[in-house]
């Protein structure tokens, strides 16, 4: 049934019947006990829908190397990086700087752009106009073998 | 309204996205078998590579200026074609694929006074941002003028910002004086020369020609295209989208002068026609076969040859077409040519559900059957399980690719590495 009608937008209501005549099953009827666990089935788990927001933004990188072990990214570990969301201070991103991709945590404040590595061992990096700096995606998942 | 949405040198920009290193910087594609130049960016064409360029003649041009030259990967192309797709989709459910890097828009029941400008600003810089691939937007009230506003919008990015609104009188008059015969959609080479005897050199000079003259001396095409530049909506989305011809041509990996070899190859490329057919729904009247020697080495002897075989009844059956083209290859073939190039064309298609009956002659209705299950186990299975028994069981397509990047977003081993 329309229920309102406008330039761009028509708006519906369904439309509802009377109980009438009978209902179908489909379970199967059986003459022993039934299934308990008929009522409680649901959809399977599945890793995509968990870990895939924004499947056309989504992306996978592997990380090499130790720089962000801290933050429980290894050596060979696989990476989840949605382009769609917004880069913002503390976040995870792949970033491309001067001709190579890196993953770093993001440090952003008035004076400017920090890549902050999880690992004593590697320096803080300082995004100047002299750098060739693009953030790529930022990450939001990581899958490691175990 | 209709908006034309096109992707910037599509294959250069996909290479860029997983390697941004190309940016700014000169990059080609090659098609396949990497015979010759099938993309190239802007940068390319501004240092002289011309499109179609043999690779091998070009390849020290391509050193000399730091060309970046590649194999195309279609693997990735498909996904990114597939992912603008369906961020077009969000926009309008009205989407129609048109090439792999262009997609007409269709805006129903919009308001008459919706700031486009914004809207297909905002479909540029999500499908950038989300997938890094860079567009041109074109919006006008008909297809064929929205073709012309993504023109205006890529030739003058900095003025546009990537996207053009055709939405008053004068904006039309000007970018149909603006745009040259020949680069208007649908005029080819046969009709611009037609066009300019009659002393027709833009756009606008077309849409003054009488509709008289229009009807008598070209075909409904052309009219329907002349009212469309006029702004008046006559193509509609899907108008020119069922293919007229479709065909498999390829260069081979070396040159052949075995028949079985080539018969097998045309055997291939049959298939892989029929098989396109099926999927749009259209039957064949037309089967043209071509082959030749290399024509770039002309020390050896050379031949080219085509041959077009009209069927009796329309077909779309893999046994049918393949047999054909066979037969028609043997014949074309001429013992001690090196041949380099051959190729099948399927022409004067018709839709399958409802083509003529003849009384005589009918082909098998088990074909109908078989190439169904046919189709069926190849999509289930893949890497073309199934095939006709000319064809090598063990060849797939084998093709040189010495110059492939990586299937960045298909397969799990090539993924890009972050540090």
């Amino acid at each position: 049934m329309q229920l309102h009608k406008s330039n761009t937008l028509t708006f519906f209501a369904p439309k509802t019947y009377n109980n009438s005549g009978a209902h179908f099953f489909d379970a199967g009827i059986s003459a022993g006990f039934p299934s308990p666990a008929e009522d409680f089935k649901e959809q399977r788990l599945s890793l995509d829908r968990e870990l895939v927001k924004n499947k056309e933004a989504t992306f996978f990188a592997r990380v090499s190397g130790q720089s962000m072990i801290g933050a429980g990214l290894d050596d060979n570990d696989l990476l989840v990086i949605d382009r769609s969301l917004e880069p913002t201070n503390n976040k995870i991103a792949v970033c491309f700087l001067d001709g190579e991709f890196t993953v770093k945590r993001l440090k952003v404040n008035a004076e400017g752009i920090w890549l902050q590595p999880e690992n004593p061992n590697y320096p803080i990096i300082k995004v100047t106009t002299e750098n060739d700096f693009v953030i790529w995606g930022i990450v939001t998942n990581v899958i490691k073998k175990v | 309204m209709f908006a034309l949405v096109d992707c910037n040198n599509f294959y250069a920009s996909c290479e860029r996205v997983f390697n941004p290193n190309l940016q700014g910087k000169p990059v080609a594609i090659l098609s396949n078998n990497d015979g010759c130049v099938i993309s190239r960016s802007d940068e390319a064409k501004a240092v002289g590579l011309p499109m179609g360029a043999p690779i091998f003649k070009w390849d020290a041009f391509c050193k000399t200026n730091g060309i970046t030259v590649l194999s195309s990967n279609y693997p990735l192309y498909g996904d990114m074609t597939s992912r603008v797709m369906s961020i077009l989709n969000q926009f309008t459910p009205d989407v129609e694929l048109y090439s792999i890097d262009e997609s007409f828009l269709e805006f129903k029941n919009f308001k008459a006074d919706y700031n486009y400008d914004d809207y297909g600003n905002q479909i540029r810089t999500r499908i950038l941002k989300w997938t890094g691939i860079p567009t041109c937007v074109g919006v006008a009230p008909t297809k064929a003028l929205s073709k012309v506003a993504n023109k205006v919008a890529r030739k003058f990015p900095k003025e546009t910002g990537g996207v053009y609104v055709i939405d008053t009188e004068e904006k039309r008059i000007k970018a149909l004086k603006w745009i040259k015969i020949e680069d208007v959609w649908g005029i080819g080479r046969g009709l611009t020369k037609r066009l300019k005897l009659k002393n027709c050199k833009t756009a606008y000079d077309f849409t003054q020609l009488s509709d008289n003259w229009v009807r008598k001396n070209f075909s409904v095409t052309e009219s329907r295209l002349k009212r469309d530049l006029e702004g008046t909506p006559t193509l509609q989305l899907d108008d020119i989208k069922t293919k007229r011809a479709i065909a498999t041509t390829r260069s081979f990996d070396y040159t052949y002068s075995d028949i079985n070899y080539i018969k097998e190859r045309i055997s291939t490329f049959a298939t892989s026609c029929a098989e396109k057919l099926r999927k749009q729904g259209s039957s064949c009247h037309v089967i043209i076969v071509l082959l030749s020697s290399d024509r770039h080495k002309k020390d050896l002897e050379q031949h080219r040859g085509s041959m077009a075989i009209s069927l009796p009844y329309p077909t779309n059956s893999s046994l049918i077409i393949s047999n054909q083209a066979v037969k028609a290859v043997t014949s074309l073939f001429k013992k001690g040519i090196k041949y380099k190039r051959a190729g099948v064309i399927v022409s004067g298609l018709v839709p399958t559900n409802n083509f003529q009956l003849n009384m005589f002659e009918h082909e098998n209705p088990k074909h109908k059957y078989l190439m169904h299950a046919i189709d069926g186990l190849n999509t289930k299975y893949g890497d073309y399980k199934i095939k006709i028994a000319n064809q090598d069981l063990k060849r797939t397509w084998k093709m040189r690719q010495e110059r492939l990047s990586p299937r960045y977003t298909t397969n799990i081993n090539d993924i890009i590495i972050v540090k």
